[in-house]
C-alpha cells in the first residue's frame, strides 16, 4: 500500500495583495514567476553547456581522425576582447549592486545603475566587435572556415559563442529598456536572469579560450 | 472485454512464439569455425526471450481475464510480497540474465574481434563502392599496390585506381568481383571503402562489419564448408543498396590455385 | 485559497480576439492541442508513407495511380522508383520519430496537463511555449518542402549517415537541397524542442501548487519532467551536430568526409574528416531520443492504469525511480547502434553492459505494472485496453532488444527487420498505445466532450491484432537475415520470404484503414460527442477537479491545495472508492 501522509490543513497566510511586502517576505514567495526565470536560466545553461560539450568532444574525434591538424595562430586582438568580456561582468556586477539597492516597489524618478548597465552593454558590443576582427585578421592569414580543421573550429566555436553574447546583448538593451521606463521593479525576475546568462558568457569564453589555446 | 482481450491476447502469444518455436525461419547453416559461438548464443538468447514474453503476456492475459470488471464493490486485493518482491524479483532474473549472457556471452564477440589473424591468412582486398563489391588479391609478390582514387576508371575495369606503370606491386594484382577463398583457411579481409558507407554480411558466415570511408578496418574469418554464398551490403548507401551484392565462392585448395593461375594468366 | 503577487506577476491576460486565441496563443491548453493536431497530421503522412513502402516491396510492378503527381521522378508512371523509395523510407522515419513521437505524447499531452496536474496557471514562459510550437511548424514546412522540389526527398535515411549525407548532390538524387532542407528542418526543431524542455523544467520545478511536492505529482507528470530532462540534453547535441553536418554540406569543412572519396566519379574536395563522429553525435542524441518517445507514454499508461483498476499501483515511487534510472542509463548506451561501425570492437563490449542493465528497470516497470493488476478491479474502456496493450506491447518490443544489446548477437541481426521490428513494435506501437489511450483518456476534458466508446473499442481491437500481425513478422525476417532499407528483395534468400511480406502489407493496409475509425470519432466527438463532465473516470488528480474543458486559467483564479498523494483509490472509510488531491478529507493512515 503506498504511504499517505495526511497533512492537516493550515490556516493560509492573509492575503498579500495591496499591503507592501518586506524584503524578507518578497524573497520567500520567490518560488513562482521569479524562481521560474533563475530556474529557466540555469537550465537554459546547461543546454549550452551540452551543446558546447558536443561541439569539443567532435573537436578531439576530429583531431585523431585525419593527419591534417595543423596549429593556427590565434588573432592578438582575442586577449583585447577577453579583457572587455570580463570588464563588463564586472560592470554588470556593479549595475547589479545599485539596482538591488533601490527597494523593489518603489519606482525612481532616475534608474540607478542605468549608466552601469549601459557600460555592460558597450563592454559586451565591444567584444562582438572584436570577435568579428579576430574573424578578418585570421582571414587576412589565408585561414578560412574551410581551410583546416582547426580554423573550421575556430570558427564554429567562436560563431556559436558570439551569437549567444548577441541574444544577451538584446537582453541587455531590452532590460535597459525597461529599467530607463521605470519598470524595473516588475521584471527583476529578467534582470537577474540576464544577469546570470551574461556572467555565464564570459565564463564559456574563458573555457573556450582555453580549448582554442591548447588544442588549435 | 476483459476477457475477450485476455483470450486474444493468448492467441496472440502463442502464434507468435509457434514459428521460432517450430524453428520456421532460421539462419542458413553455419559455415565458420567462429559462428557456434554465436549461434549458441543466440540459441540462449531464444530460450529466455520466449520464457520472458510467454510468462508476461501469459500472466497479463490471466490477470485480465481474472480480474477485469468484476462486480461492483469486489473486494480489491494486493499482490503478496508487494513491490518489494517485484524489484527483489526483476534484480536476481535481470541481473542473472545480463550476467550470463553478457559477461559469459562475450566470448563470442572475442572470437570474432579479439583475436588477431593468424600470420599466414591469405590477405585479399575488399572494395566497396557504389554499388558493387570487388576484391584484391596481391598476387605472386605478395604486396598489394597503392589505391590511386583519381586513377579510378571503371569503365576501363580499374574498380580500385591502380598505377601498374608507375607501381610495381600493382601489377601482379588480381581483381575480381568475386570473392574466392580456398576452405579451411583463414581469411584476412581488408576493408576499403571507395566513397560512402557500406557493410559486408555473409549470413552462412556469421560476418558482419561496416565499410567505413577513412578507416582501415578488417575481418578474419575461417569458411569450412565449399559452396557459393551470397554477400550483401547491410549499410544505407544509396540508390543501389538493395542490389549491391556478389558472391562468397570457397573452394577446394586445388580448384581455388587454379582459378587463382587463371586470373593471373588474365592479367 | 491563497493567492501570491508573485504567482499572479507571471500569468498572461485573458486572451482575446480569434489569433490570440486560437492562433497565436499562449495558454499552453491551446499549444498542447496544436502540437497534437501537428502530431495527427504527421503520423498520417507518415503512415501513408509507409503504406507505399509495403505496397511497393511486394508489388513493385504495380501502378499507383495519381502517385506520379506527387513525384514525376520518383515515381514515374506511378511505379517508384529504388530512390523514391528510399526518400519515402527517410522522410517515413523522419516524420515519425520527430513530428510525432517527440510531439505527441511529450509535446501535446505534457503542455496541455503539465501545468494542470501541479495546480499551475500555465506554463513558466507562455511566450517561449508559443514560440516552441512555432519554431517545431517551421521545422515540419521545412521538411516536407523537400517533397516538393525538383530534386526530391533526401534518400539518406532519418540516420542521415555521413559521408552519404555530407558529400552533397554527388551522392545521389535528393541528396542536394532535398537533403539541405532535412538538416535544417532537424536543426530548428532542435530548436523547438530545446525551448519546450526548458519551458517543462523549470515550471515544474517552480510553480507547484501548496503541498503539491515532487513525490504529489502523477506519474505522467514525472515522466514528461524525465523526459523534458532528457531532451535538453539531447537535443543540445543534435543542434551542433546538424550544423556541422549543414557546413560540411554548404561551406566546404571536412568534419565528418575523410580524404580520397570518389562518387558519381568525382574525387570529393573534403579530407581529414570522420563518419563514425556524425555516428558517435547522432547516436548520442537517438538513443535518448527513443527513451523521449517511450517514457511519456509509460507514464501515461500508468496514469490511466491506476485510474481504471481503482487501486494505487504496488509502488508509484518505485515506477518514477524506474524513469528516472533509464533516462540516466540513456546517456551511457548509444554505442550499441555502432557495435559492427568499425568502432573499438572494445567498446562495443563497454555499451553493452549498461544496454542489458537498462533491461532491470524496464522488467521493474513490467512486473509493478502486472503485480498491480492482482487484486484489481479493471473497468474497461478505450482508454485501458489500450494502456492495457500498451504492456503487452512494451514486453515484445522490449523483448527483442535483448537480443540486439549484445554484440555478438547483434553481427547477424544488425540492419535486419529483426531491428525494425524491434523499434517499430517499442516506438511505433506501444508508444502510440499510449497517445490513443490519452486521447480515449483526456479528450473529454480537452474539449469538454467525450469519445465515442463503441467505435473507441473497435479501433482498439482492429489496432492491436493489426499491429501484432504487422511487426511481429518483422522478428522471423530478420531471424532469416532479411536486409533493411531495400526498396526491393532481389537476394537468393528473400524469395520464399515474400508471402510473409505480402501477409505483412496486407495487414499493414487493413490496420491503416482502421485508423480512419479513429479519425473519424476525434472529428464526430468534437461536436456531437456526449458532453463531458468534469470528472467522467472518478480520477484523482487536479485535471479532474476543474471543468471540461477548463477556463483559459485553469482553476478560474483559484490556486489549489494539495492535501494528498496522487493516487488515494480504494481508500477505507472514504466517500467513493477514491479522494481527489485537493480535498481537504483525510485519507487512511
Amino acid at each position: 500500500m503506498s504511504s499517505t501522509i495526511y497533512q492537516p490543513v493550515r490556516t493560509p497566510p492573509p492575503a498579500l495583495r495591496g499591503s507592501p511586502l518586506p524584503a524578507a517576505r518578497v524573497a520567500k514567495v520567490l518560488s513562482g514567476a521569479e524562481g521560474a526565470s533563475q530556474s529557466g536560466i540555469w537550465v537554459g545553461i546547461f543546454a549550452i553547456t551540452m551543446s558546447f560539450a558536443a561541439l569539443t568532444s567532435a573537436l578531439f574525434v576530429r583531431q585523431g581522425s585525419g593527419a591534417d591538424w595543423t596549429h593556427i595562430a590565434l588573432p592578438s586582438v582575442l586577449y583585447a576582447n577577453t579583457l572587455a568580456l570580463l570588464l563588463s561582468s564586472a560592470t554588470l556586477q556593479m549595475a547589479r549592486r545599485a539596482i538591488t539597492a533601490v527597494p523593489p516597489v518603489e519606482p525612481r524618478a532616475v534608474p540607478v545603475g542605468l549608466g552601469w548597465l549601459m557600460a555592460t552593454l558597450g563592454l559586451g558590443s565591444v567584444f562582438v566587435a572584436g570577435q568579428f576582427e579576430a574573424w578578418r585578421q585570421l582571414a587576412a592569414q589565408g585561414l578560412y572556415l574551410a581551410t583546416n580543421p582547426n580554423s573550421s573550429f575556430y570558427y564554429v566555436l567562436t560563431a556559436m559563442h558570439g551569437l549567444h553574447v548577441l541574444a544577451g546583448i538584446v537582453a541587455l538593451a531590452l532590460v535597459i529598456g525597461r529599467i530607463a521606463a521605470s519598470r524595473a521593479t516588475s521584471r527583476k525576475s529578467t534582470f537577474e536572469a540576464t544577469a546570470t546568462y551574461w556572467h555565464f558568457m564570459g565564463i564559456l569564453w574563458i573555457y573556450l579560450l582555453l580549448v582554442l589555446r591548447t588544442k588549435l | 472485454m476483459g476477457k475477450l482481450f485476455a483470450v486474444v491476447l493468448v492467441v496472440i502469444a502463442l502464434a507468435s512464439a509457434y514459428p521460432i518455436a517450430t524453428r520456421m525461419y532460421v539462419m542458413p547453416e553455419d559455415i565458420s569455425t567462429h559462428g557456434h559461438a554465436i549461434d549458441d548464443q543466440l540459441s540462449d538468447t531464444m530460450k529466455e526471450a520466449g520464457f520472458s514474453f510467454l510468462g508476461a503476456q501469459l500472466v497479463l492475459a490471466f490477470f485480465v481475464f481474472k480480474f477485469a470488471q468484476r462486480k461492483e464493490g469486489a473486494k480489491l486485493t494486493h499482490l503478496p510480497g508487494g513491490a518489494k518482491l517485484v524489484v527483489t524479483v526483476a534484480f536476481i532474473i535481470v541481473g542473472a540474465e545480463v550476467f550470463a549472457l553478457g559477461v559469459l556471452g562475450q566470448k563470442a564477440w572475442a572470437n570474432v574481434y579479439f583475436t588477431p589473424p593468424r600470420p599466414d591468412a591469405l590477405q585479399i582486398q575488399a572494395q566497396a563502392g557504389q554499388f558493387a563489391f570487388y576484391f584484391r588479391y596481391a598476387g605472386v609478390d605478395g604486396k598489394f599496390g597503392a589505391i590511386h582514387p583519381d586513377k579510378i576508371d571503371e569503365g576501363n575495369q580499374n574498380f580500385f585506381g591502380l598505377d601498374p606503370a608507375n607501381d610495381i606491386e600493382s601489377r601482379d594484382d588480381i581483381v575480381s568481383g568475386e570473392l574466392a577463398i580456398p576452405v579451411n583457411r583463414e581469411i584476412h579481409l581488408l576493408m576499403h571503402a571507395k566513397d560512402v558507407g557500406h557493410s559486408f554480411y555473409v549470413r552462412e558466415l556469421r560476418i558482419q562489419q561496416d565499410f567505413v570511408p577513412g578507416l582501415d578496418l578488417s575481418v578474419h574469418f575461417t569458411a569450412t564448408k565449399i559452396g557459393r554464398y551470397e554477400i550483401v551490403c547491410t549499410q544505407l548507401c544509396g540508390l543501389g543498396h538493395y542490389n549491391m551484392k556478389a558472391y562468397l565462392n570457397v573452394m577446394a585448395q586445388d580448384d581455388f590455385e587454379k582459378w587463382m593461375k587463371q586470373k593471373a594468366s588474365e592479367l | 485559497m491563497e493567492e501570491t503577487s508573485a504567482q499572479q506577476a507571471h500569468v498572461h491576460a485573458p486572451p482575446e480576439g480569434f489569433l490570440r486565441k486560437y492562433v497565436f496563443s499562449l495558454d499552453h491548453k491551446v499549444i498542447g492541442k496544436q502540437y497534437y493536431a501537428l502530431g495527427l497530421l504527421a503520423v498520417c503522412m507518415g503512415m501513408v508513407l509507409s503504406w507505399l513502402m509495403r505496397f511497393h516491396l511486394v508489388w513493385p510492378t504495380t501502378r499507383i495511380p495519381g502517385l506520379e503527381l506527387l513525384s514525376k521522378a520518383g515515381a514515374p508512371g506511378g511505379i517508384i522508383t529504388p530512390e523514391y523509395y528510399l526518400s519515402l523510407l527517410t522522410m517515413h522515419g523522419t516524420l515519425m520519430v520527430f513530428f510525432v513521437l517527440t510531439n505527441a505524447p511529450f509535446a501535446a499531452f505534457g503542455n496541455y496537463f503539465l501545468p494542470i496536474q501541479i495546480g499551475a496557471e500555465d506554463m513558466a514562459f507562455p511566450r517561449f511555449n508559443m514560440m516552441s510550437f512555432w519554431t517545431t511548424l517551421v521545422a515540419f514546412l521545412v521538411l516536407i518542402l523537400a517533397f516538393v522540389i525538383p530534386d526530391g526527398p533526401p534518400i539518406s535515411g532519418w540516420t542521415s549517415y555521413a559521408p552519404l549525407s555530407a558529400v552533397g548532390k554527388d551522392a545521389g538524387p535528393g541528396m542536394g537541397w532535398g537533403m539541405n532542407l532535412w538538416a535544417i528542418s532537424i536543426a530548428i526543431f532542435c530548436i523547438g524542442s530545446l525551448l519546450g524542455a526548458l519551458n517543462f523544467i523549470a515550471t515544474t520545478l517552480d510553480l507547484r501548487a501548496k503541498g503539491m511536492t515532487l513525490m504529489r505529482m502523477p506519474i505522467c507528470t514525472w515522466a514528461w519532467f524525465i523526459t523534458s530532462c532528457i531532451a535538453l540534453l539531447a537535443f543540445a547535441v543534435l543542434l551542433p551536430a546538424c550544423i556541422l553536418l549543414i557546413l560540411d554540406r554548404m561551406a566546404g569543412t571536412s568534419f565528418f568526409i575523410p580524404s580520397g572519396l570518389v562518387i558519381s566519379d568525382r574525387l570529393q574536395p573534403h579530407s581529414g574528416g570522420s563518419p563514425l563522429l556524425w555516428q558517435h553525435l547522432f547516436w548520442f542524441f537517438g538513443h535518448p531520443e527513443v527513451y523521449i518517445a517511450i517514457l511519456p507514454s509509460m507514464g501515461i499508461v500508468s496514469h490511466i492504469l491506476i485510474n481504471s483498476m481503482r487501486k494505487p499501483l504496488l509502488s508509484a515511487r518505485v515506477i518514477i525511480y524506474s524513469m528516472m534510472s533509464i533516462g540516466f542509463l540513456s546517456w551511457m548506451v548509444w554505442g550499441h547502434h555502432m557495435f559492427v561501425s568499425g568502432m573499438n570492437p572494445f567498446s562495443s563490449l563497454l555499451f553493452s553492459f549498461p544496454t542489458l542493465t537498462i533491461t532491470i528497470p524496464a522488467t521493474i516497470m513490467t512486473l509493478i505494472w502486472l503485480g498491480s493488476l492482482y487484486g484489481a478491479n479493471i473497468r474497461i474502456n478505450s482508454a485501458s485496453l489500450f494502456a492495457l496493450g500498451f504492456i503487452s506491447m512494451f514486453v515484445s518490443g522490449g523483448v527483442s532488444g535483448f537480443f540486439l544489446a549484445q554484440p555478438s548477437i547483434d553481427i547477424v541481426l544488425h540492419a535486419t527487420y529483426f531491428v525494425v521490428g524491434h523499434f517499430h513494435m517499442v516506438m511505433g506501437v506501444a508508444s502510440i498505445f499510449g497517445v490513443f489511450a490519452g486521447t480515449y483518456f483526456w479528450f473529454g476534458k480537452m474539449t469538454g466532450r467525450m469519445m465515442n466508446e463503441t467505435l473507441g473499442q473497435l479501433h482498439f481491437w482492429l489496432t492491436f491484432i493489426g499491429t501484432y500481425c504487422i511487426f511481429m513478422p518483422f522478428h522471423y525476417l530478420g531471424l532469416v537475415g532479411n536486409i533493411r532499407r531495400y526498396s526491393a528483395f532481389v537476394n537468393d534468400f528473400t524469395g520464399p520470404l515474400m508471402p510473409l511480406h505480402k501477409f505483412i502489407t496486407i495487414a499493414a493496409l487493413g490496420t491503416g484503414a482502421a485508423q480512419l475509425i479513429f479519425i473519424f470519432n476525434l472529428i464526430y466527438s468534437r461536436y456531437k460527442g456526449a458532453p463531458a463532465p468534469e470528472n467522467p473516470w472518478s480520477g484523482t488528480t487536479l485535471e479532474w477537479s476543474i471543468p471540461s474543458p477548463p477556463p483559459w486559467n485553469n482553476f478560474g483564479g483559484k490556486h489549489p491545495i494539495v492535501y494528498h498523494d496522487p493516487y488515494q483509490y480504494d481508500v477505507k472509510g472514504s466517500k467513493g472508492d477514491y479522494i481527489m488531491q485537493d480535498s481537504p478529507e483525510p485519507s487512511a493512515g
